[in-house]
């Protein structure tokens, strides 16, 4: 694991240009409540990097922008999308962070948009909890977390300057499978 | 598990077909027998439409006991037997069984194991259980020996046995049923799957039974490879005797309302059986092979064998080296234990003999007191022990059923 650089999620923040539909701004207790994850999971990794899945479901009026996140469990968190580069697909950081429109949800999976955790902190397990907070476009946060399991799919390569290999993330899984 | 309350409704798979799910969830109710139906087709609009009944039948997880003991038999059957990676402690053992138990429960709804991609193989619960038994090695991992009732340990060695590493013996044993084979490989691979970072598959056998409701009868109970009808005297479901037999009363707290599992794996000789006539292969028995009825029956139960009867030349009718006079001995008439078995065939086996047999399994409270001394009078002097050879044997204690937040074993490793 490389030393990830804060810039990348300062820049993210900052760069969030959407901006919530339906007029009224979101106050932060509504969207709180608003937004859960369903069938939540992150992906068990002895060190490097994860990710966590499932599907954000938004039971608001308004639409929800999630622009950062932040996780005791990891130095470093990145909303990423998997998209198709050179006939490769590649993962990066999504611009604009992931919307979840009013009434609706929007999935996280393996070759999808995901949450992922850089700079692991510590062993992550199946078995454990993991606890992370989202950043909302309109600075309100919504606490969530999800067990870990040893998931096998999603290996895409990561097109971000950070320095680090696709096999990364699939330590945890490699040596458990002794 | 989720930072979020999650509700069943919403543990309905992502995507299109769980927005349907959600659509009718309202619709699905409890139907006649053992289980929920619940809409399994993606449109949610056709429960049922695979052409077969019951495949969209859900037994549910959760309760007092662990499902799949006092279940009505399904037609499918995997038995998995995992050894622990050496390292695995106590608390690895919580994490293990909260993975097991979660896994184990969104399988039994048709949902597919969190982390897994929803291919729809999961979407058939087919009356699926997941029935989870600690052998010796994993109270030990876990610096629990002291805990262990007396009997979870090797069972005697037998003159008959001919017990092979590789059928024999587990840390964690994995009883999956269900009435479709699909559903059963599909739920073993993701059982196998999650567990890995704590313990390896080591074994698995798998085994079919004919559906109950096939047969005319309630009483006719699973059929074996020899035609016999195998556990004739079984204690019936939601009765005082089977709670009795077959739930822990006593001994180690964390096993009240568990109960003792055997599984032996029995080779059978199929080609020498077939040559002998359907008299002799009764009398081996003691009982008719077409529908198990006695070749005596007791004036007070027409199911129960008169081992007493004799014929007009003064003999006994069931012969004394027949398998019910054996089985039963001096015990009074009545089931003993609950038996639970289901066949294998592995096709052709070692020097042209057929790779053939039973999973025999048996719960019971006390394995010491139950069913060692059946299989003791078996051994010493059964004629069907010439065309059947135990081959595998393991035991285990089975933990308690667990209520929605909990996980199986809890009462012994948290």
């Amino acid at each position: 694991m490389k030393t990830t650089t804060p810039a990348i999620a300062a820049a993210l923040l900052t760069a969030t240009a959407l901006s919530a539909c339906g007029g009224g701004n979101t106050s932060s207790d509504a969207s709180s409540a608003d937004l859960r994850l369903d069938d939540g999971v992150v992906r068990a990794a002895d060190s490097g990097m994860t990710a966590a899945f499932g599907t954000l479901v938004n039971d608001g009026d308004d639409d929800v922008v999630v622009v950062s996140a932040t996780s005791d469990a990891a130095e470093v968190m990145e909303l990423h999308e998997v998209v198709e580069s050179d006939g490769a697909m590649v993962m990066q950081q999504k611009e604009g962070g992931f919307v979840i429109p009013a009434g609706g949800t929007h999935q996280l999976e393996a070759g999808g948009d995901h949450v992922m955790f850089m700079g692991l902190t510590d062993v992550l397990e199946p078995g454990e909890t993991v606890t992370w907070t989202l950043e909302l476009e309109d600075g309100s946060v919504v606490e969530l977390s999800a067990p870990v399991r040893d998931i096998a799919a999603g290996d895409e390569e990561y097109t971000g300057d950070m320095d680090m290999e696709s096999g990364d993330m699939e330590s945890g899984d490699m040596e458990s499978d002794g | 598990m989720s930072g979020h309350p999650v509700s069943r409704r919403q543990l309905v798979g992502g995507g299109l077909a769980g927005l349907a799910g959600l659509g009718v969830a309202g619709t699905a109710g409890v139907v006649a027998g053992r289980a929920q139906t619940r809409p399994i087709t993606p449109d949610g609009t056709s429960p049922g439409s695979y052409g077969r009944p019951g495949l969209d039948e859900v037994v549910p997880f959760d309760g007092a006991h662990q499902a799949g003991i006092a279940t009505a038999q399904q037609r499918s059957a995997a038995f998995v037997g995992l050894d622990l990676h050496g390292d695995v402690g106590r608390a690895d053992l919580v994490s293990m069984m909260t993975v097991l138990t979660e896994d184990a429960r969104r399988l039994s709804q048709g949902l597919p194991v969190l982390g897994a991609a929803d291919s729809g193989l999961a979407a058939v619960p087919a009356s699926l259980t997941v029935t989870a038994g600690f052998g010796q090695g994993l109270l030990r991992a876990a610096g629990l020996q002291q805990q262990a009732p007396p009997w979870l340990r090797d069972l005697p060695a037998f003159g008959v046995d001919r017990l092979e590493e590789r059928w024999s013996g587990a840390d964690l044993l994995l009883q999956v049923c269900a009435d479709d084979d699909t559903t059963v490989a599909n739920a073993t691979r993701s059982l196998g799957r999650g567990l890995r970072s704590f313990a390896d598959v080591r074994w698995v056998q798998r085994g079919f039974a004919r559906a109950t409701s096939l047969e005319a009868g309630e009483s006719v109970g699973h059929r074996n490879l020899f035609g016999q009808v195998d556990g004739t005297v079984n204690p019936r479901q939601d009765t005082d005797e089977l709670d009795r037999l077959v739930w822990v009363d006593d001994g180690p707290e964390w096993l009240r309302g568990g109960t003792g599992m055997v599984l032996r794996r029995i080779w059978m000789d199929l080609d020498d059986w077939d040559r002998l006539g359907r008299v002799e292969q009764e009398q081996v028995v003691g009982r008719g092979l077409a529908d198990g009825t006695p070749l005596v029956a007791s004036p007070d139960d027409p199911d129960e064998v008169d081992l007493d009867a004799l014929d007009d030349s003064g003999l006994r009718t069931v012969p004394p080296w027949s398998h019910v006079r054996r089985a039963r001995g001096d015990a009074a008439p009545g089931p003993q234990l609950l038996r639970r078995s289901y066949n294998y065939d592995d096709g052709p086996g070692e020097a042209g003999t057929q790779d053939a047999g039973s999973l025999f399994v048996v719960f019971c409270a006390d394995v010491d007191a139950q069913f060692v001394p059946v299989q003791r009078r078996l051994d010493e002097l059964d004629l069907l022990n010439d065309w059947t050879t135990p081959v595998g044997s393991t035991v285990v204690a089975v933990p308690p059923g667990c209520g929605p937040d909990g996980f199986l074993g809890q009462e012994l490793l948290a």
